[in-house]
């Protein structure tokens, strides 16, 4: 009963929503959603799920509320009750993110989506990320366009900006790292089974506190179960993580 | 009673250089595609383009009709950028204005409510602030005296949007899960044109759907084009999804700059009607 590293990150990413209760999780993307609905399954009944449209759905995809663009952004986002766990094209030791644009903004190297609802998720609610490749492209010391605002940019820009602030960790192919260092800057929480500091090392640019890192822990059988026979049976999640 | 029924290219004449125009849907969704289109057909441009962006923003910077977008993502949906979009920033053929999503809906709706600014949280500590060294901050005048953001009221001269039914004097009417921002792009504008894919008689609205549905009282509409498939290839759902392979042959066409003046002379040079029979040919061709 091997769980595959596909595996290991959807629990990965089910525990960012260990404790949140009856508030919306936002998951983009296929790992993200397979987590959340795992979470859902079993140690987070309560969660509220956004498909990513207008709906809130049930695991079995049932519609139990309307939550449109509009809504989300003038009431669910300012009003905090979410929890969203998004991409991130570069992030950094402080947990900024970027899914902006590669290089200055004014003159991109590569322009990517547009700040999209980063800064207004990070500085109104618990916000998560998920990285499917650990590598010193996406680990980067600086992002080239702040989308999401770390705990520097948040501490500069104010108590405003800071008093919801709250980045919560990043789950990547790797590892789970988050931000409870006194300076707020990252740090490995844990890396999952057969990964080593030195393979995570290489793939970050920035210096890496690994002290107190554990082990990810391993689905149960009936987390396995759900992964593979109801959540994902057609193993889209390897795809994305490959073994 | 008047009949606002109209054209596209009508629509599209009253648009002047420098205009600044807002386009509604969201990414790949429900835009006025055949009303952008009808926009490539004629000489304007220079315009400052108001979008949730998806095709409409590509296909009107690939036209070089475009001198700044206001945005906070340009998206394909089911291909996650546009390479026309990216085209024209990696070249610095377009300004940008780029807002989170949040602050986008808020300079609409102080547009909407007259008001010169809304404040909000949403931009405090991000590229928004530094990429836009324009905007202010204002302090709350109660005891928390927070600092935020005052979005500025963004107005428009144009609003396009696309909607599913309409009558004839500009009701208007979406039967698909998500209204997006439509009927604020309309408050926040100076003129109102919504393409529908079907122009019914009012009574039929609420027949249609739930009276919730109406998202757009003929007080916000100064035209009505009946455009069916007006959104294509962006989703009009229910009337009908995506048309996935026609967007990727799209997207395909336009990150490739030998392949792209094919697509322009087969799908852009003549009318919506042209528009609508070559996508036919191009689909009986793919089936």
């Amino acid at each position: 009963m091997n769980a595959t590293r596909a595996e290991i990150a959807v629990v990965a990413v089910a525990e960012l929503f260990r404790g949140d209760g009856e508030i919306v999780a936002s998951p983009m993307g296929l790992i993200p959603q397979l987590g959340a609905k795992l979470a859902r399954l079993t140690f987070e009944p309560d969660l509220l799920m956004s498909d990513g449209e207008a709906y809130l759905v049930t695991p079995d995809g049932e519609v139990e509320g309307w939550q449109p663009f509009r809504k989300m952004l003038d009431t669910i986002v300012p009003h905090g009750r979410r929890h969203v766990v998004m991409g991130a094209n570069q992030v950094d030791r402080y947990g900024n993110q970027n899914i902006s644009a590669i290089g200055d903004h004014a003159h991109p190297k590569k322009q990517l989506l547009g700040v999209r609802g980063a800064p207004g998720n990070t500085v109104n609610h618990r916000t998560s990320y998920w990285v499917p490749k650990h590598s010193t492209r996406v680990f980067v010391d600086a992002v080239d366009v702040v989308s999401g605002v770390g705990y520097d940019n948040a501490a500069k820009a104010g108590p405003s900006a800071e008093k919801y602030h709250d980045v919560h960790q990043v789950v990547t192919n790797l590892g789970v790292f988050g931000f409870g260092t006194p300076d707020h800057s990252m740090r490995a929480v844990s890396l999952h089974p057969g990964v080593t500091r030195d393979e995570v090392a290489a793939a970050t640019t920035f210096e890496l506190d690994f002290a107190g890192a554990g082990v990810s822990r391993e689905p149960t059988a009936e987390e396995l179960r759900l992964i593979r026979e109801v959540l994902d049976p057609k193993s889209f999640r390897d795809k994305e993580v490959p073994a | 009673m008047a009949d606002k029924r109209m054209t596209a290219d009508e629509v599209a004449a009253e648009l002047e250089d420098g205009m600044t125009i807002g386009i509604g849907g969201w990414g790949s969704r429900r835009k006025p595609m055949a009303l952008v289109r009808a926009i490539l057909r004629t000489p304007v441009r220079d315009l400052t383009v108001v979008s949730y962006g998806g095709p409409d923003v590509g296909l009107l910077c690939a036209a070089g009709k475009v001198k700044r977008v206001v945005f906070g993502f340009v998206t394909l949906d089911s291909i996650p950028f546009d390479p026309w979009f990216g085209r024209a920033r990696e070249t610095g053929a377009v300004e940008v204005t780029e807002y989170d999503e949040g602050m986008f809906g808020a300079a609409l709706s102080a547009a909407a409510q007259r008001l010169p600014f809304l404040p909000m949280r949403a931009g405090l500590g991000s590229e928004v602030m530094r990429a836009n060294p324009d905007l202010r901050t204002v302090r709350s005048p109660y005891a928390d005296a927070e600092e935020l953001v005052a979005v500025p009221a963004r107005h428009l001269d144009v609003a396009l949007v696309h909607l599913n039914r309409a009558d004839a004097r500009g009701n208007a009417q979406y039967l698909g899960p998500d209204p997006y921002f439509d009927d604020l792009f309309c408050l926040a504008a100076a003129k109102r044109f919504v393409s529908v894919e079907k122009v019914v008689e009012t009574a039929e609205l609420t027949a249609g759907g739930p009276v919730q549905s109406l998202l757009l009282n003929r007080g916000s509409v100064d035209g009505v084009v009946e455009a069916p498939r007006g959104a294509h290839f962006t989703t009009a759902v229910p009337d009908y999804g995506r048309d996935e392979r026609f967007q990727r042959h799209y997207a395909g066409c336009a990150k490739d700059l030998d392949a792209w003046p094919g697509f322009v002379d087969r799908f852009l040079s003549g009318d919506e009607r042209a528009y609508l029979s070559e996508v036919d040919k191009f689909e009986a061709e793919a089936a």
